[in-house]
């Protein structure tokens, strides 16, 4: 006998909520994706609980396909920084406004 | 109160520490290793959760790969003058409502039903049932799952050559 579903549920919605200020937050892209994988991984442990809760490997089989997915987001997330970092020589998510306030000087 | 029982909340309280540690250090590459301490938490709640391929899976992928590629990231670029850490007052306080309040709304949500709050039983999932249960009913999805892998695959080598194609145009047009 270990812990009930609902304490399993709480520290994965604890983890979601800490990603997703990760990605609202934070003022860097690469942190940004970050909080994405961290929001991932409370999704998969919450899948992982449900799997041992109803007695099937249904929610075991579903983070699989999380963990492709973050794998590709990460892949194709981190090409596209280092495209914008070539770029405009920075990873600042508020570059545009920045820009903008400066009167175009960027 | 089971040894599993202890397990599972001290790793749970190494987990959320290490994820708030995380999300909240101005130093990315801490940000990362506290995070890849964060994935090993996450890999033994696996284990404990009955489920130890899904649990080697999570430390060789995450913790090993998606991890090591965020710091090769971070050693590539060098960032001259950091800017803020956090965004402007006027966003900051939105996002932490947000998070906070989707904390606080699950919570009660979740504490509505009375089924939830009885201890689970402690189960196994055997890597190779796992397998051939993977295979035999969701074939169709894994292989959906590798075709977006290959797309993923190309689209990075694409962003990438653009990227460098760009800059070398940049370069000429410098010179």
């Amino acid at each position: 006998m270990i812990v009930p579903f609902s304490h399993l549920l709480i520290l994965s919605t604890l983890l979601f909520a800490l990603g997703l200020f990760a990605t609202l937050a934070r003022r860097n892209l690469i942190m940004m994706l970050l909080g994405i994988e961290i929001m991932l991984n409370a999704g998969a442990l919450a899948f992982v609980g449900a799997a041992l809760r109803w007695g099937q490997m249904e929610g075991q089989a579903v983070v699989i396909f999380i963990l492709a997915v973050a794998a590709t987001e990460v892949a194709v997330g981190l090409a596209a920084i280092v495209g914008l970092y070539r770029q405009t020589g920075s990873i600042d998510p508020a570059m545009e406004r920045v820009a903008i306030e400066e009167g175009g000087r960027h | 109160m089971s040894i599993l029982t202890i397990l599972f909340y001290a790793i749970a309280l190494l987990i959320i520490a290490s994820t708030a540690m995380a999300v909240t250090r101005r130093n990315m590459v801490h940000a990362v290793l506290y995070l890849v301490l964060s994935f090993f938490g996450t890999a033994m709640l696996f284990y404990l959760l009955g489920a130890p391929f899904l649990a080697a899976l999570e430390i060789i992928i995450y913790a090993g790969a998606i991890m090591v590629l965020f710091l090769f990231l971070i050693m590539m670029i060098h960032l001259k003058k950091p800017s803020g850490m956090f965004f402007s007052v006027e966003q900051l306080l939105p996002a932490v409502g947000i998070s906070l309040g989707f904390f606080i709304v699950s919570t009660l949500l979740l504490g509505q039903d009375a089924m939830r709050w009885q201890p689970m039983a402690a189960a196994q999932a055997d890597p190779a049932d796992f397998g051939a249960y993977l295979f035999q009913t969701h074939w169709l999805a894994v292989e959906i799952a590798s075709m977006l892998l290959l797309v993923a695959l190309v689209g990075a080598y694409l962003l990438g050559l653009r990227a460098r194609r760009t800059n070398r145009s940049v370069e000429e047009a410098a010179s």
